[in-house]
C-alpha cells in the first residue's frame, strides 16, 4: 500500500513542530518550574522563577518565541520503514526550516564558523542538524529541538580513564559550577556515558528529550547534589540550580570512558509532529 | 532597595546601588553583543553613530520583524550571556562613559574596571517575550551589516525590569560571591 507522504506535508509539519517548540514550553517543564517556585527559599531566585513563568505564559498566549535565542534547529527524525515511496525527506526538512524562519519568526542564527557570515535563514552546511532513526510504522515523526548557545556553550565532553567511573559525579558538579549563571539555570542536564567520542554527545543531547520529572534513583541522587551547590536560577543563588538530570548509557571500548554533559537552559524546547500517509499531520 | 532610573545616567544615579538591589530602567537603551563591542572599540569617537555618554548597554541580540522598510517591531528581546563581553568591557569603559550594563549570568574580572563608574545588572535569561512588553519604541538600528542579533538596536524602554544589581560601583560582585559559596559546597559534597 502506498502511504504517499508528500513533500509539502513534511514541509508544513516541520514548520509546525518548530513553531510549537519555540512558543510553547512543554507542560512537564512548566509544572516542574511551578513546583520549584513554590519551594524556593531565596527571594531573588523566586523573582527569577516568577519572571520565567510569566514569560512562558505570554509566549504561549501570543504565540511568540519564548526566548530571542531561537537556537539552531536540531531535528530528530523517525522514518517508518513502511513509507512508500520514500520522498526526499532531507530537502523537505531544510525547506521547512527556511520557511519557519520567516513564519514563526526565528532569529537568523546560522553563520559560517570561520567567516561568521550569516546565511539569513537558519540553514547552511550541516544545518539543520538532522538525526535519522527508523521504526516499523508508516509514519514520519519530526521532533524539532531548537538549541540556544547560552547553554550549549557550557556543555562539555571528556574522555575519562575507564577506572575513573566514580569521577562522573565530580565532572558533573564541576561543570555546573564552572557554568554558573551563564547557561540560564535552572538547567536540565543530559548526560551521555559510554559509546564513542561522538556517540556520548548524542546520548547526552537525546536525554534532554525525556520527561523532566521521570528520573531513576541515580539521577535523583545526582540532581540533589547539583542543587546543593547553590548556584540558583541565573547564578544569583538559591535552591533550584537544576530541574532534572537524565543519564543515558551505551557500551563502549574497554579502554575508554567517554562522558558528555549537555546543558539545557530552563527553556527545554521541543515538539514532535507526526506525518501520516493520508496527508494529515499533527503535533503530539 | 528598589530604584527606578532613567537614561542617560549620571554617576549620582548609580553610585548608591548595591548588589542585590532591584532596578527598573526607562529611556533609551542600546543593544550590543560580541561583534558590536569589537566595532565600538575600533571606531574613532568622531565616527560613532551613537552617543554612549551615560548610556545603558543591553547585552541582547533581539529578534525583530521588519513590518515595512525601516519600521521594526520587537518580537523577542531577552539578555544574552554577558561573560562573552568580559574581555572587551574594560576597554569599552575607558573609551566611553557607559554607566550601566544589562545582561545575564554575570561577568568575569570586570569589577575593578567598573569601580566608581558603571554598574552591571542582571535580567532573567530567556524572558524574551516578557522583555518586549517594556519596549515602547524601536528608535533605530546601526551596523545592521553585522546581522540582526549583532547590530546595535536603540530601544526606548519603560520600566524595564526587575533587574538585579550584580556588580556595583564599589566593586562588589554578587555572582563572584555566589561562586565562592558554590566552591565551598562543591568540596563539601565530594568529601
Amino acid at each position: 500500500m502506498e502511504s504517499g507522504i508528500k513533500h509539502e506535508y513534511i514541509v508544513e509539519a516541520t514548520i509546525s513542530a518548530i513553531q510549537r517548540a519555540e512558543t510553547e514550553l512543554p507542560d512537564d517543564v512548566v509544572t516542574c518550574l511551578e513546583k520549584a517556585e513554590q519551594k524556593e527559599s531565596s527571594e531573588i531566585a523566586r523573582s527569577h522563577l516568577q519572571a520565567i513563568l510569566k514569560n512562558t505564559g505570554i509566549a504561549r498566549r501570543h504565540s511568540v518565541p519564548i526566548c530571542q535565542d531561537t537556537g539552531i534547529i536540531i531535528l530528530f527524525v523517525e522514518i517508518g520503514r513502511k513509507i512508500s515511496p520514500l520522498p526526499d525527506i532531507e530537502q523537505a526538512l531544510i525547506e521547512g526550516v527556511r520557511k519557519a524562519t520567516s513564519a514563526v519568526p526565528l532569529r537568523p542564527n546560522a553563520v559560517h564558523p570561520l567567516t561568521r557570515i550569516n546565511s539569513g535563514d537558519n540553514t547552511g552546511d550541516g544545518l539543520p542538524d538532522i538525526k535519522y532513526y527508523f521504526n516499523d510504522s508508516e509514519e514520519l515523526r519530526i521532533t524539532a529541538v531548537p538549541k540556544g548557545a547560552g547553554s550549549e556553550n557550557m556543555s562539555i565532553l571528556k574522555m575519562l580513564n575507564p577506572t575513573e567511573g566514580d569521577s562522573v559525579d565530580r565532572l558533573v558538579l564541576e561543570t555546573v559550577r564552572n557554568a554558573g549563571g551563564k547557561p540560564c539555570p535552572p538547567v536540565i542536564l543530559g548526560i551521555g556515558v559510554g559509546g564513542s567520542f561522538d556517540k556520548a554527545a548524542l546520548l547526552a543531547k537525546s536525554a534532554l528529550l525525556e520527561q523532566v520529572n521521570y528520573m531513576d534513583e541515580k539521577e535523583h541522587a545526582l540532581l540533589k547534589k547539583v542543587n546543593s551547590l547553590g548556584v540558583g536560577p541565573m547564578g544569583t543563588g538559591g535552591d533550584t540550580t537544576a530541574l532534572a538530570v537524565h543519564i543515558r548509557t551505551a557500551h563502549c571500548h574497554t579502554a575508554s570512558l567517554p562522558v558528555a554533559i549537555n546543558i539545557q537552559c530552563w527553556a527545554n524546547r521541543h515538539a514532535t509532529a507526526v506525518v501520516g500517509g493520508d496527508g494529515k499531520w499533527n503535533i503530539i | 532597595m528598589e530604584y527606578h532610573l532613567k537614561t542617560p545616567l549620571t554617576i549620582e544615579d548609580i553610585e548608591s546601588l548595591r548588589i542585590g538591589d532591584v532596578v527598573y530602567i526607562s529611556g533609551n537603551v542600546f543593544t550590543a553583543r560580541d561583534e558590536a563591542h569589537s566595532r565600538i572599540l575600533e571606531t574613532p569617537l568622531e565616527n560613532m553613530p551613537i552617543d554612549l555618554e551615560g548610556a545603558a548597554i543591553y547585552h541582547c541580540g533581539p529578534l525583530m520583524q521588519e513590518k515595512e522598510p525601516g519600521i521594526w517591531q520587537p518580537v523577542a528581546a531577552g539578555p544574552t550571556t554577558s561573560a562573552r563581553m568580559s574581555a572587551m568591557t574594560p576597554q569599552l569603559l575607558e573609551k566611553h562613559n557607559v554607566r550601566m550594563l544589562i545582561g545575564k549570568g554575570g561577568m568575569d574580572n570586570v569589577a575593578d574596571s567598573m569601580k566608581g563608574k558603571c554598574v552591571y545588572l542582571a535580567y532573567t535569561g530567556g524572558c524574551a517575550a516578557l522583555a518586549v512588553n517594556s519596549i515602547t519604541k524601536v528608535c533605530g538600528v546601526h551596523w545592521l551589516d553585522l546581522g540582526m542579533p549583532e547590530a546595535v538596536w536603540v530601544l526606548e524602554m519603560d520600566e524595564f525590569g526587575p533587574l538585579i544589581v550584580g556588580i556595583d560601583t564599589g566593586g562588589e560582585d554578587l555572582f563572584w560571591n555566589i561562586r565562592e559559596k558554590v566552591n565551598e559546597n562543591l568540596e563539601k559534597n565530594l568529601r
